[in-house]
């Protein structure tokens, strides 16, 4: 395995912008050291898993590059912008679904699909049903999100979160409640995802390293707010 | 860093006792001004109040802008400048104080003077009801400070300053167009409607002593505010200095 | 799409969301009315019948303002739900259309308890209207669009601090006070004929012109606050 520092600039010279590039960013909330001046630089269409115990600041890590959060100290650039300049090319997946639990799924989808510019009512209803069907939800199904299983909520969180063809995609822990096969599933979706366009990035956090493995052509893991390494798979694009 | 500014701090000190004394040179001189001008006609003595009532509300409708050219000053900055947009925070915050102290005052000294004139606490004419609205409207505000999340303060209650600063002249008239219809007595009758010449020295030295004194007091509290802030950074860079703990 | 497309959707989702529940409506209906029914006994009319229309303004701004507020202060739970707030921060569209939305969906839900609670009103308080009656087709919504524009605006800045239901009403009530002594005013003008609403109606339109505008401009720096 080769492990390369992605600080190194030289190497990168001459490769369009990097998906995403943080210079020394800190996140405290109070005393509370959430983020340790992390520098971090993921090339466009790199696919990195981040691991790491509970505290570790993962979660706070993805906020900041989400944009959701503000850094108290350093600076996040998506693709050479601030992530507020970036709205509709990065989406995030996590605990919560980011969905109305009082709406049928594709309810939800065609009022994001509309949310996101997608086009006319027609368009958002096919695009919404696509969008179901690629993460094996029935478009027709009459129950609300609310009444979804578990594993259904999360594929029908994951469907919204595709929905607008993000080139950013940022997802916490998204197999954590998955039986295996589902979340196998959810992984060749990811790697599908990922392979239709070269600048397509994916970052995502996981307590199942092994199971995560296909995604992780980048392997970052923090401690205790710091990024303690970066390894590249041998092979890596 | 604690040195660099201690030498400012120094300085800044001089000029804040300088200014402190001045500005009790003048209030002295007001004071007995208020005590030797000449005795009301209707009231006798107990107008003496109107001296001190004066100022303090003239001069509560003028921080409230402070403050809120401070939030708009802040929420311009806090994107380009940070240092900037900290001071500019500091500020509204101790404007919004100075704003209820002085309302505060104001309507203590109003209610002083409707019970001298009137024989009765309050009463619901314009001035007073103004004076009112003004002082609910910026405890509001000191409030939302209070309510709000950490690291959230500065930009909530800088969108509520500019609210509150919209509202105050849309309350003055709403409130004049309200007594015009249903008229109450009328607060300070002698306000307006020709201050003795007598008056006057006593009116001018207060009016001028008791701005001295706001911008005393403002200042005192932005430089308290400032050194807060200063502190929590110190705080959080020493935060992030701390070695990991191995968990 | 556009922005009044966009303002379209989100308000046909929350009338889609309180359609299904019925939290917001059944609530604000039954508290109405509990309302006008301790005033009533607060404010006898039949004791005092010469003064019931001098009053009658007042207190129906007072039990429209209670019923608001009980329909603001949850007015975006379901945002903060699931984390769909940060959906929205995500998405491209203009954040300021999600307020107007969910303004107007709040515009309409009190416009309807007020469409009951007049005419309960009328009847409890034996009202027979002396001046132009259809000048309260003009000062009622001008006056809830004050009340509720506010008070959405509020309950999302509200979302930043500890205490939201408790704040709520103190940071909207004195900003407010301007636009409920403006439509007690109109409304008592209406019921007694004793004066004209005009110069009050202008102030509540002015009122809401304003204060929408900053609203509009302000939504995005508070939900963006972190």
């Amino acid at each position: 395995m080769k492990i390369a520092a992605l600080q190194d600039e030289s190497v990168l010279e001459g490769l369009p912008e990097p998906a995403v590039e943080l210079k020394r960013v800190s996140r405290l909330y109070g005393s509370f050291v959430a983020l340790r001046e992390v520098s971090l630089r993921l090339p466009a269409g790199a696919s990195a898993v981040l691991l790491g115990e509970n505290g570790a600041g993962k979660s706070t890590l993805l906020k900041v590059i989400s944009g959701l959060t503000a850094p108290s100290y350093g600076t996040v650039q998506i693709f050479g912008e601030p992530p507020q300049e970036q709205r509709g090319r990065i989406s995030t997946m996590g605990h919560a679904t980011m969905l109305y639990d009082d709406l049928t799924g594709m309810e939800n989808l065609i009022y994001f699909a509309g949310l996101n510019d997608m086009g006319e009512r027609a368009a958002l209803e096919h695009i919404a049903a696509e969008a179901l069907r690629a993460v094996n939800l029935d478009a027709a199904n009459p129950r609300r999100v609310g009444e979804y299983s578990q594993g259904m909520r999360q594929r029908a969180s994951l469907a919204r979160a595709l929905l607008a063809q993000p080139e950013l995609l940022l997802l916490d822990e998204p197999f954590s409640n998955l039986d295996v096969g589902s979340a196998h599933s959810m992984i060749d979706r990811l790697l599908a995802y990922g392979s239709e366009s070269p600048t397509r990035t994916l970052l995502l956090t996981t307590h199942q390293a092994a199971l995560a493995q296909p995604l992780a052509q980048t392997t970052i893991t923090m401690q205790a707010g710091s990024v303690v390494s970066v390894v590249e798979r041998a092979g890596a694009r | 860093m604690v040195n660099d500014t201690s030498k400012a701090t120094a300085s800044r000190s001089g000029w804040g006792l300088l200014w402190l004394a001045l500005t009790l040179a003048v209030l002295a001189v007001g004071f007995y001004h208020a005590m030797t001008a000449p005795t009301e006609a209707t009231m006798g003595n107990l107008y003496r109040v109107f001296f001190y009532h004066f100022p303090h509300t003239i001069l509560s409708f003028l921080f409230p802008y402070l403050n809120c050219g401070a939030s708009l000053l802040y929420l311009f900055w806090r994107g380009s400048s940070r240092e900037r947009a900290l001071k500019a925070d500091a500020f509204a915050v101790a404007s919004a104080e100075v704003t209820v102290l002085y309302a505060s005052v104001g309507l203590a000294t109003g209610m002083l003077w409707a019970r001298a004139a009137w024989g009765i606490w309050w009463t619901w004419d314009a001035r007073l009801t103004t004076y009112l609205l003004l002082w609910l409207l910026y405890v509001s505000y000191l409030l939302l400070r209070s309510f709000s999340a950490a690291g959230q303060t500065a930009v909530v209650s800088a969108v509520l300053a500019i609210f509150a600063a919209i509202d105050i002249p849309i309350c003055y008239m709403s409130i004049r167009w309200w007594r015009t219809q249903h008229p109450a007595p009328v607060f300070g009758g002698g306000a307006d409607s020709g201050i003795d010449p007598s008056m006057y020295p006593a009116v001018w030295w207060n009016l001028v002593g008791w701005t001295m004194w706001g911008a005393f007091v403002l200042g005192l509290r932005y430089a308290i505010e400032r050194r807060r802030q200063r502190q929590d950074a110190a705080d959080a860079l020493a935060y992030l200095g701390e070695p990991q703990e191995a968990r | 799409m556009s922005y009044a497309a966009h303002v379209w959707t989100h308000l046909r989702k929350d009338l889609r969301l309180e359609w299904r529940s019925k939290d917001s409506i059944n609530g604000m209906l039954f508290f109405s009315l509990l309302v006008v029914s301790v005033f009533a006994i607060a404010f006898d009319p039949t004791a005092f019948p010469g003064i019931s229309r001098q009053i009658s303004g007042g207190l129906m701004t007072v039990a429209v303002l209670f019923a608001a507020m009980t329909a603001l202060s949850q007015s975006w739970v379901r945002e903060t739900q699931n984390g769909v707030l940060d959906a929205h921060r995500l998405a491209p569209a203009p954040l300021s259309a999600l307020f107007v939305g969910k303004a107007l969906a709040n515009f309409l839900f009190v416009s309807a308890v007020e469409l009951v609670l007049a005419p309960v009103f009328a009847v409890f308080y034996n009202l027979h209207p002396l001046g132009e009656v259809w000048k309260l087709l003009l000062i009622l919504p001008l006056g809830t669009w004050a009340l509720v524009g506010n008070g959405t605006f509020f309950a999302a800045l509200s979302l930043r601090t500890r205490n939201r239901e408790t704040l709520l009403p103190l940071v909207l009530l004195p900003i407010s006070i301007p636009a409920l002594l403006a439509m007690i005013q109109a409304t008592t003008a209406v019921l007694t004929g004793e004066f004209e609403p005009t110069a009050w109606l202008k102030l509540l339109l002015a009122y809401d012109v304003v204060f929408t505008m900053a609203s509009v401009l302000l939504f995005e720096t508070i939900l963006n606050a972190d």
